[in-house]
């Protein structure tokens, strides 16, 4: 099937009926693993992503230990049931690419040179895919830090935005992630208003980017006040 | 019942700095001081900290906490404390009469397994840890039971001036140790009683009235 095949926009809609600048429903959910120290669920549409945060605990083997500061180690993977054609399980080169690029959107924010020779484990899983994983990953990811009293310096938020036609939208689901001209995985401090991921795939030119940019930016906050409300739901 | 209370994300303004101290659970950039864990902000006449809702026990000097002993070495103890870095007890700092390593058994002091309350007497920064058992106080605990809750808990365990834990002790009739590091030691007939008191306090340290609760909890 060729790009653009099928119709994505119809009378100004997504096939979902959504408009181009419209982010799917978003439900968030802390404390779904109960012997994690922190966890949460967050479901954008029908992507769901759950994330449990462990430590900072000891690390072994001991070489990997380092006197200067804690690392972060992240594990992102899909269960088998999460996309219509079964995923043979166990980490792959998909998948091993995401769990470093959502550490790295997320080592910035956190104090990892509070806990020398420690390790701070976040493990994302994927139950459901429809696009937009990685950003539904680091939305779970960033909660459960925070509900696992984690040292950060801010937030993280993310969302994802792209280009199918002439349109630029926000918030891929999974048929428009596979037939869309363009798309970016973006990360984003909303307090301190700084990007720790921006990752695309496509083509676009300059003033679409910087549309984008402002349209994820808008979005990322929009998130974040979600992230605030379900906290302050669970703690009041 | 709940009183509306102001809650902090990490990255969260809490207030301008005004030459006040950044205690635990905040960080500055120029004059603005941000919350660095969540929680509940206190902004204080000369300090601003963050009262965190969770996280792990790390180690302080001064701390009296409860450790067990995770094995013997040559010339000391290595100690689990219930955080991400082990600590050590020197021979020196656990026992007070002078003993030749090279004739003895130090095992016959603290054996793996025993129970001990310590305090902390050296943080390197690369925490290196050091536990000592020469403040007033420290002793070896035998038998009892552990429960182990949230570091963070601990100062509403103990209540206000320790009002909460002498209710426990006094009602329970129960032998009852805290350590800063989450470990809770007991012993007493009533000890039942008295660790479900302590859950229940670990479980709704947030709410209003609590004292009242764990009262009528004890009397039952």
């Amino acid at each position: 099937m060729a790009k653009g095949e099928i119709k994505l926009m119809v009378n100004g809609k997504r096939l979902d009926g959504r408009l181009p600048e419209q982010l799917r429903d978003i439900e968030m959910k802390l404390g779904v693993v109960s012997r994690a120290d922190g966890s949460a669920m967050v479901r954008f549409g029908n992507t769901i992503a759950v994330a449990a945060v462990y430590g900072p605990r000891e690390l072994y083997p001991r070489y990997l230990q380092e006197s200067r500061g804690g690392i972060l180690r992240v594990r992102y993977n899909m269960a088998p049931f999460s996309v219509t054609d079964r995923k043979s399980p166990g980490p792959d080169r998909r998948s091993v690419e995401i769990s470093k690029v959502i550490r790295l959107a997320l080592e910035p924010v956190i104090f990892l040179g509070e806990f020398p020779k420690a390790t701070i484990d976040v493990f994302v899983e994927i139950l459901q895919a429809d696009g937009s994983t990685r950003v539904t990953g680091i939305n779970a990811a960033s909660l459960a830090l925070a509900s696992a009293g984690i040292p950060m310096k801010d937030m993280v938020t993310a969302c994802s935005v792209g280009k199918i036609g002439d349109t630029l939208i926000l918030d891929l689901n999974g048929i428009e992630d596979n037939n869309s001209e363009a798309d970016i995985s973006f990360a984003f401090m909303p307090s301190k208003e700084k990007v720790t991921l921006f990752q695309m795939d496509g083509n676009l030119i300059t003033e679409e980017i910087k549309r984008l940019l402002e349209v994820a930016k808008d979005a990322c906050k929009k998130i974040y006040e979600m992230q605030k409300g379900v906290i302050r739901e669970k703690y009041r | 019942m709940n009183e509306k209370r102001e809650i902090v994300l990490p990255g969260e303004l809490i207030g301008e700095k005004l030459g006040r101290k950044v205690g635990f659970g905040a960080y500055f950039e120029g004059e603005r001081v941000f919350a660095k864990v969540l929680g509940i902000p206190r902004v204080e006449e000369n300090e601003i900290s963050v009262i965190p809702f969770a996280g792990v026990y790390i180690p302080r000097i001064g701390d009296k906490i409860i450790g067990i002993i995770s094995s013997v070495e040559v010339s000391g103890w290595m100690v689990d404390i219930n955080s991400p870095y082990a600590a050590f007890l020197p021979l020196s700092e656990g026992v007070r009469e002078f003993v030749d390593t090279s004739r003895t058994d130090i095992s016959g002091f603290f054996d793996a397994g025993d129970v001990i309350f310590c305090t902390v007497s050296k943080v390197t920064k690369n925490k290196t840890i050091q536990v000592s058992m020469r403040d007033i106080g420290n002793k070896k605990l035998y038998g009892g039971v552990i429960v182990k809750v949230s570091p963070n808990k601990i100062p509403r365990i103990i209540g206000r001036a320790g009002s909460m834990i002498s209710i426990i002790k006094e009602r329970t009739k129960c032998e009852v140790y805290t350590g800063r590091n989450g470990v809770v030691w007991l012993k007493g007939e009533n000890k039942a009683k008295a660790i479900a008191a302590i859950l229940t306090v670990e479980k709704e340290s947030h709410t209003v009235g609590l004292t009242e609760k764990i009262e009528k909890l004890l009397s039952e």
